[in-house]
């Protein structure tokens, strides 16, 4: 019977490692990745997946093979009465650290590549996020956000033109909410109160989900937006259309309130 | 001190018991034991509740607006049977907040601590006992605001068991944040308080009623580990609490700590605002990041006690363990904001996060190690709870791991919020401390009860549990690598995760199984409390000074005066002849005593 447990604790990395060569076999993996600073953090991902997926295996065969060696039933060996040794303790503690360190050193320029250095342009265009959809605005003629010229998409549709850095203004009209692009690795909370910006590259003209990704009430599962990657030439032609029914929408509301 | 204790409030056994005296023994009782005890049963009952939300939530995320059968229609009539998306985040938000304050916290501190503390230090009872009774009697306000918030209009809590305020912080946000957020925050208002209670206990009678002997480096690993428990528990909390105080506020008296100004949701003016919705992250991941280690501190004392034992072999790097959980402790308060990657909080602070964040997994490597290093060499054997410790350690490995990935702050860009974090954390906490609190019971029932639990049971409802975890959890990070986000009740609208149901229903069955195979335990438990068969002092031939006292012990525990030679893991010592050599065993004639205590190096 011990020979059971040992042989079901072998099992742990064995279907573990079987599981994740399997999975994209099955189509369970990372999306497909569609923009050029995803590429970076797929890297990345599969950096720590290989380096502790190794740890992993090592460990967990280590731990199998000294339950299948020490079995008080099996062994013949006389216990070892040591109470640690210094040695290993400094090589388990220093080899990890250095290894751990090297992890979070390399990071740092995908990060800050992501988050912190910003392109410095006008930005493609406001999201407002509120429960529970995507208000999308774009700049009009006079290149600036928030102003009367702005152009308004129909709620949950954005449109952007392909092989262009990408600059969005991100806020919140009510509760937190996520602004998540799976196909692009893009994910930034958005914070009623705050301006964050949020930047990226789409490399492929398709159609994408847009995700919410934080909490923000029963409606949640619902706020679905659609990303349209475009060619500059298709992109400008959504964009006038937009502009032209924002114009015919705003004088029926004018004409509305004369009428009144 | 023990004499007198004894004599103050003893005779329990008393054969006419007046209802006075009942409720003296059994219900207000001052002992640390049955304190313990009773923190144990209320706790493994709300670790009930929270397993059925769960199953809600299961069964939502593999047959989403599917009639549930047969309960269904009791539970949600309105809704002819059917999980409404509100009710939905309503279960996952109070899965978390029963798992996580009424079931792990004070399973661990109030029930193994309770029961043990005192036992494994050689006190004969904890240093405040009326302090003690009230950090249990403090769980029943929490308990009976909690239950109370289900019936409340609108239903419980359903803002997560975060809380992000604008939504917790504004009544009518949504259905969600009606008076059930209200009743939410004072429950965990009460569970604070007990929480400290106990603490304060803690760390009083661990620094104060050591028997003689017993130095801090005489302790076993579960009072260490209790003791930085206390101690992280005591800084941490009073942030959480004045955060929830302040919430409160923001909900019934509008002050605005944590909401903007000008704004308006569901058509409900907010107030003044002013506020900021990431103070309340901060505070809240002040504290609960520490608490993240409050919940598998204790787990990882209580498995190394139980690795050591079923070795039959001294614990390997007796100090560097110690070492590594006050190292855990104090990394502890530096890395809250790995929480808040993708929250809008700085991203240079994000990097300063992701550095202390990987050094926070060093300790944990290193704890690892020397679990390894403990059954190296030793004679295992496979009894219960040695099982379970066993799949602790190869469990926490692969929680463990995967924290690599979100600490790595690009890698989160994608994996914050999707079920990779699920996984994650239920490997720490299911895999790790539920796993734990299993062994933990069947190695300390006979010392509690005076009678062992079924072996061969045990080991069915290990097997059971071990491979359904591992079924419903480890699936869970390949949904993650699809980027599966949590707290959806609807997910396969989306393109993206259309073709992920397949794989959640998988889950879900994992689920349902491992739910049942918990029924094998509670028989276990209800079976061996009447009939189970008898144990004698030290059943598991262990080293710790609990098991020197009658089982189950009397009041004032110790029927002697123990006094602490050694260690607590001298298995297989050379200098007796039985491979176990208890703390209070006089060493033989002529050993230097001094000499074989300390730890070898």
């Amino acid at each position: 019977m011990n020979r059971f447990w040992t042989i079901l604790f072998l099992l742990v990395p064995i279907l573990g490692v079987a599981t994740f060569a399997l999975a994209p076999v099955y189509g369970h993996w990372l999306p497909d990745d569609f923009s050029e600073r995803g590429v970076n953090i797929d890297r990345l991902y599969y950096f720590i997946l290989y380096l502790t997926g190794a740890v992993f295996v090592v460990t967990e065969v280590v731990m199998f093979w000294f339950m299948w060696k020490y079995d008080a039933t099996k062994t013949d060996e006389p216990t070892k009465f040591t109470h640690g040794s210094h040695k290993l303790e400094i090589i388990w503690t220093i080899v990890p650290a250095a290894t751990l360190l090297f992890i979070a050193l390399y990071q740092m320029n995908a990060w800050a590549d992501a988050k912190i250095d910003k392109p410095d342009m006008v930005p493609t265009c406001k999201v407002v996020a509120r429960q529970f959809e995507w208000r999308i605005q774009y700049p009009g003629p006079d290149n600036e956000l928030d102003t009367p010229d702005d152009i308004y998409a129909p709620p949950n549709e954005m449109h952007v033109p392909v092989n262009e850095e990408i600059l969005i203004h991100l806020e919140s009209d009510d509760v937190l909410h996520s602004f998540f692009l799976p196909n692009f690795r893009v994910k930034q909370d958005a914070v009623p109160g705050s301006m964050i910006p949020v930047w990226f590259r789409a490399t492929e003209e398709n159609e994408y989900d847009l995700v919410c990704a934080e909490l923000c009430g029963w409606g949640h599962y619902k706020m679905k937006g659609r990303l349209t990657v475009e060619s500059r030439e298709e992109f400008d032609a959504w964009l006038a259309d937009q502009a032209r029914d924002n114009m015919a929408t705003q004088e029926t509301v004018s004409q509305d309130s004369e009428d009144q | 001190m023990s004499a007198t204790a004894v004599g103050a409030h003893g005779h329990a056994d008393s054969q006419s018991m007046s209802i006075g005296k009942f409720l003296s023994t059994y219900v207000f009782s001052l002992d640390h034991k049955v304190i313990g005890i009773q923190f144990l049963f209320s706790t493994l009952l709300w670790f009930v509740v929270g397993g059925l939300l769960a199953l809600g939530v299961r069964w939502q995320l593999a047959w989403p607006w599917e009639d549930m059968p047969v309960i269904g229609s009791m539970l949600y009539s309105a809704e002819g049977g059917q999980i409404a998306p509100e009710f939905y985040t309503m279960l996952f938000t109070m899965h978390a907040s029963v798992m996580i304050f009424f079931v792990i916290i004070p399973i661990l501190a109030g029930a193994f601590g309770n029961f043990l503390i005192p036992l494994m230090i050689g006190a004969d009872d904890m240093a405040f006992p009326v302090l003690n009774m009230l950090s249990y009697w403090f769980m029943w306000p929490a308990f009976i605001l909690m239950t109370l918030s289900f019936f409340v209009e609108g239903g419980a809590s359903a803002a997560g068991w975060t809380s992000y305020p604008p939504l917790s912080a504004i009544a009518g946000a949504a259905p969600a944040s009606n008076a059930g957020q209200s009743l939410w925050l004072l429950a965990l208002i009460f569970v604070g308080i007990s929480s400290m209670m106990g603490s304060v206990n803690y760390m009083t009678t661990i620094i104060q009623m050591r028997a003689p002997g017993m130095t801090m480096f005489r302790m076993p690993m579960t009072i260490w580990a209790m003791f930085i428990t206390a101690i992280l528990q005591a800084f941490a909390l009073p942030v959480l609490t004045a955060a929830l105080f302040m919430q409160y506020l923001d909900r019934e008296f509008g002050t605005g700590f944590f909401v903007p100004s000008g704004y308006v949701v569901n058509n409900e003016s907010v107030g003044a605002g002013g506020g900021q919705p990431l103070l309340w992250q901060h505070l809240f991941w002040f504290y609960s990041h520490p608490a993240v280690y409050i919940m598998i501190l204790p787990a990882m004392g209580m498995v190394s006690d139980m690795i050591a034992t079923f070795s039959r072999k001294p614990l390997f790097g007796y100090k560097p363990m110690v070492y590594s959980i006050s190292g855990i402790a104090g990394l502890g308060f530096i890395v809250w904001g790995h929480h808040m990657f993708m929250s809008g909080m700085n991203p240079a602070l994000g990097m300063t996060f992701m550095l202390s964040t990987m050094m926070i997994a060093l300790p944990s490597a290193i704890k690892t190690f020397n679990w390894l290093g403990t059954i190296w060499g030793g004679k295992i054997h496979f009894t219960t709870p040695m099982l379970f410790s066993l799949a602790f350690v190869s469990m926490f490995i692969i929680g463990g791991l995967s924290g690599i990935f979100m600490a790595a702050t690009p890698i989160d860009i994608f994996i914050h919020d999707t079920y990779f974090i699920v996984a994650h954390i239920h490997y720490v906490l299911f895999g790790g401390t539920a796993m734990a609190v299993f062994g933990g019971v069947y190695f300390w029932f006979p010392k509690m009860f005076g009678r062992m639990m079924n072996e061969a049971w045990g080991k069915v409802h290990f097997f059971l549990s071990f491979v359904f975890f591992n079924g419903t959890f480890f699936a869970m990070h390949i949904l993650g690598a699809g980027g599966f986000p949590r707290r959806l009740a609807d997910p396969y609208h989306y393109e993206t995760f259309k073709h992920m149901q397949p794989l959640n229903q998988f889950i879900t069955i994992c689920a349902i199984g491992m739910g049942l195979s918990q029924l094998i335990f509670a028989g276990n438990i209800i079976y061996s409390l009447f009939w189970g068969p008898k144990c004698g002092r030290n059943p598991w031939k262990s080293n710790t000074l609990e098991w020197t006292t009658p089982s189950p012990p009397g009041h004032g525990n110790f029927d002697f005066q123990p006094i602490v030679y050694r260690g607590p893991y001298e298995y297989a010592s050379p200098e007796v002849e039985e491979d176990y050599y208890l703390q209070t065993q006089p060493p033989p004639e002529g050993a230097d005593a001094e000499q074989s205590t300390e730890d070898g190096h």
